[in-house]
């Protein structure tokens, strides 16, 4: 009966740190493993609070929203930490969220006034490709072209739903006609950005929607400047990725100090090359060497999170319609 | 009780239920296209594997058992792996294409209904060929003496001995391969190349977290398992109940090995389906052998994790599966057979969440993620150890039953000394799938995960998640041998007095 001992273990590790208060943090999972930002959030925040924080990785995206939802007031959860824009309206009318007190100067792109959620990262969605590659400018150019791309399902993804948002707010009215024009260029859809990643790096298309950050991966992690992303002169469509106290936390001081500890430079200079996005206030000591090579769009596209749920069933029948051809 | 627990997870989702919309057309087509792919991909895979399972089953060859070991691996490898694999092959840029360009000819399209079903036959075709296989073995020697004094060509031995046979599993062997297509997932939307392939289980996940629809998301995983159920009884209908009848267990001898063009036949089968299979199993350890080296020290921790859970799913699948074969054989034929299809007809998402939501209130999820990832895993793999030890249970009940009865051998002493010894062969194979299914299974760790209890799949795609591909496959390749190795290690436990 190993797994007893794996249980015996755990419980004993519990138990050492219970005469200290134990912040529990739900996030997502690549937050939390040991290559990401997680680990060494948890040791500078440790090192300043007397408590014990605690990484929970508990699905991505939309299914971290869910997964609260289904635990409702009984959560352990005291934070969450990786909702995004496109999810905070939804969130918001859950009621589960606590407003917060936290003030920063944020290094946005657009201004930042929401009472509940605090950003702590953010990107512009893009689309990732070899050098070499005549990229197109624009979604009518790629879509005129014989380009092949991967791109992620909104259903099931972050990042499809990025995609889906940027067409539409881009084109409006056009976006379905974009979509039919884009539906010949579309290798596959997959789940999530992990598998679309994958195929775009065995070669199974010419770009992948991914970020503006990515390449920053290849060059400062393997040494490798052969990626770039293509700059779309519509504007790109932004993450902006958010935290917020749940309602019923029993740590309600302890949940303030984690937000305000967020937006301070302990936090915010492991975002850039752990998360690999852009810092939602730059750290004193500027972005990491290599990020200034990283294209920088003209115009970010943003849909007000008040009116992202009634746009985003439209945008997704649109794109259901167009693809299912 | 394991109806019940499957069950259970269900109502408990239906039950948390607020309103909801009901089923939308789109709806309705993701439930078509489950429903297609899953016929033609079980179809497909029993349809090759008789030929090839017939052509194993009558020759040896240097070589054999590996290949019949590695008819496990593709079954029991993570989706996400597998479709690496069979894309370095298949793929736009894979071996095949690459090799069309040479001769200036456009690449392979796998993207497509065609791309989901290649993809199912491959995890399916060797699963099918390993248990119609195992229908073969049933046959006792004294038939095929038999059938060699009277003089049968190939064609009379069809007919007799093996098409009987065939009658009897295949129908079982494609129910199980179609309840399990049918919750397809990140295969069929990876491969199918956009929303026309949407199945179910999409469908659920989206009602699930998109929508936040958990009755919508409960009756779409009701369909679902009406579907498989459905299937499951009209399959196990259609199979006759009659078995092969009692031998003295000589090793088997064929005479029939046929003209050179039917041993002609079957190596070209035996090599085609082992180019197929070996081809994105050798994709799979070349992509993952340089990534071997940066694996970082968690993975080998998740790889423990791992192994602990399979031990454990192994033990506990056999302490259900062997009573419930037991039981289909001597009495109640259908009931524990379709109870056990539920395990692979339901959504992993809705057993997790119901899961989630049954222990939420009574006990700390987390702390309770180990034995819950192994019951579950124990009953995802049980359909499968069904099929597989059924019939040798149906055999022995027949065959040496009614002796025992007259004996008047207890219970211990039936188990000891007639069931547990005759059915060691399909036991070992029986936990042999279990523990490799259970070490790959991505499953219900995900919803109970915390950090120290990461299972190595979740680990790979915590690696994929965060742009390291490469370590990934290194993660990848550890997994494909660890599960290997199981399936093998009690494969061989079962085999050691028993001719492959």
């Amino acid at each position: 009966m190993k797994y007893l001992a794996f249980a015996a273990g755990v419980l004993t590790a519990t138990a050492a740190w219970a005469d200290k208060p134990e912040l529990t943090i739900y996030t997502y999972d690549s937050f939390v493993a040991d290559w990401g930002p997680g680990p060494q959030i948890e040791a500078a925040f440790e090192a300043v609070c007397d408590c014990d924080l605690r990484l929970v990785g508990a699905g991505d995206g939309a299914a971290l929203l869910a997964r609260l939802q289904l635990e409702g007031a009984r959560s352990d959860a005291d934070v969450v930490l990786g909702l995004d824009t496109n999810l905070t309206a939804a969130a918001a009318a859950t009621g589960l969220f606590a407003p917060h007190s936290v003030t920063a100067a944020f290094d946005l792109p657009i201004a930042w006034d929401d009472a509940t959620f605090v950003p702590f990262d953010w990107g512009y969605f893009a689309f990732v490709h070899s050098e070499g590659l005549a990229a197109p400018a624009n979604f009518r150019a790629l879509a005129d072209s014989d380009l092949k791309i991967v791109i992620q399902d909104p259903r099931s993804s972050t990042p499809g739903l990025g995609l889906l948002m940027w067409v539409k707010t881009a084109y409006g009215l056009e976006a379905p006609a974009i979509w039919e024009g884009l539906s010949d260029n579309i290798v596959t859809v997959t789940p999530g950005w992990s598998e679309a990643y994958g195929l775009f790096l065995e070669g199974e298309a010419d770009m992948v929607l991914s970020y503006t950050t990515s390449p920053a991966y290849h060059l400062i992690a393997e040494d490798d400047a052969t990626k770039t992303a293509a700059a779309f002169d519509e504007g790109h469509y932004m993450q902006i990725e958010v935290a917020a106290k749940l309602a019923a936390t029993d740590q309600p001081e302890l949940a303030d100090r984690f937000l305000a500890f967020m937006v301070t430079d302990a936090f915010q200079s492991v975002i850039p090359t752990t998360n690999w996005m852009y810092p939602a206030v730059t750290p004193d000591a500027g972005l990491p060497d290599g990020f200034g090579t990283l294209i920088t769009p003209d115009r970010a596209l943003l849909v007000p999170a008040a009116e992202v749920p009634a746009m985003r069933d439209a945008a997704l029948a649109e794109w259901l319609a167009a693809l299912s051809r | 009780m394991v109806a019940a627990i499957i069950l259970g997870t269900v109502a408990a989702v239906a039950l948390r239920a607020e309103g909801g919309r009901g089923l939308g057309p789109a709806d309705w087509a993701a439930i078509r296209f489950s429903v297609l792919q899953a016929v033609l991909s079980a179809t497909l895979s029993v349809a090759l594997a008789i030929p090839v399972a017939r052509a194993l089953a009558r020759r040896s060859f240097p070589g054999r058992a590996v290949l019949v070991t590695l008819l496990g691996a593709p079954f029991i490898l993570p989706v996400i792996v597998a479709v690496f694999g069979l894309l370095a092959v298949f793929g736009r840029s894979g071996w095949i294409s690459d090799a069309l360009g040479l001769f200036g000819l456009p690449p392979l399209q796998i993207y497509g209904l065609h791309g989901v079903v290649l993809a199912h036959v491959f995890f399916n075709l060797p699963l099918a060929t390993r248990l119609i296989l195992q229908g073969w073995r049933d046959i006792p020697a004294e038939r095929f003496r038999l059938a060699a004094a009277l003089g049968f060509a190939p064609r009379d031995t069809a007919r007799w001995l093996e098409r009987p046979m065939l009658a009897r599993v295949v129908p079982g062997i494609w129910a199980v391969i179609f309840a399990i297509c049918l919750s397809s997932f990140a295969v069929a939307l990876t491969l199918g190349g956009g929303p026309r392939a949407t199945t179910v289980e999409l469908a659920i996940f989206q009602a699930f977290s998109f929508d936040f629809d958990l009755g919508r998301a409960a009756l779409l995983a009701v369909i679902q398992i009406a579907l498989a159920g459905g299937a499951a009884l009209v399959a196990l209908w259609l199979s006759p109940f009659d078995g092969t009848g009692g031998g003295l267990d000589r090793p088997v001898r064929r005479w029939d090995s046929g003209s050179a063009g039917l041993r002609l036949l079957d190596a070209g089968l035996i090599a085609a389906a082992a180019v197929f299979l070996v081809l994105p199993l050798a994709a799979i350890v070349a992509d993952g052998v340089p990534g071997l080296m940066r694996l970082p020290p968690q993975v080998w921790q998740a790889a423990a994790v791992s192994v602990a859970i399979a031990a454990v799913s192994t033990l506990l699948l056999l302490a259900l599966a062997l009573p419930m074969a037991w039981a289909a054989a001597t009495g109640a034929r259908a009931l524990p057979e379709a109870a056990a299809m539920l395990g692979i007809a339901v959504s992993p998402l809705v057993i997790g969440t119901g899961a989630f939501i049954l222990v939420n209130p009574v006990a700390d999820p987390f702390a309770l993620a180990l034995p819950v990832t192994a019951l579950v895993n124990a009953l995802m793999a049980l359909p499968f150890a069904l099929r597989i030890l059924i019939p040798g249970a149906r055999d022995i009940a027949e065959g040496q039953g009614r002796l025992a009865l007259s004996l008047g051998m207890g219970g211990p002493a039936f188990l000891r000394l007639v069931l547990l010894p005759r059915l060691r062969a399909r036991l070992g194979f029986a936990a042999g799938l279990t523990a490799a299914l259970s070490m790959g299974d991505l499953g219900v760790i995900a919803l109970f995960a915390d950090p120290d209890t990461a299972t190595l799949p979740l680990q790979m795609y915590r690696l994929m998640g965060s742009y390291r591909t490469e370590a990934a496959a290194g993660a990848a390749l550890l997994l494909l041998a660890l599960a290997l190795a199981a399936f093998w290690a009690c494969d061989r436990m079962g085999q050691r007095h028993a001719e492959a």
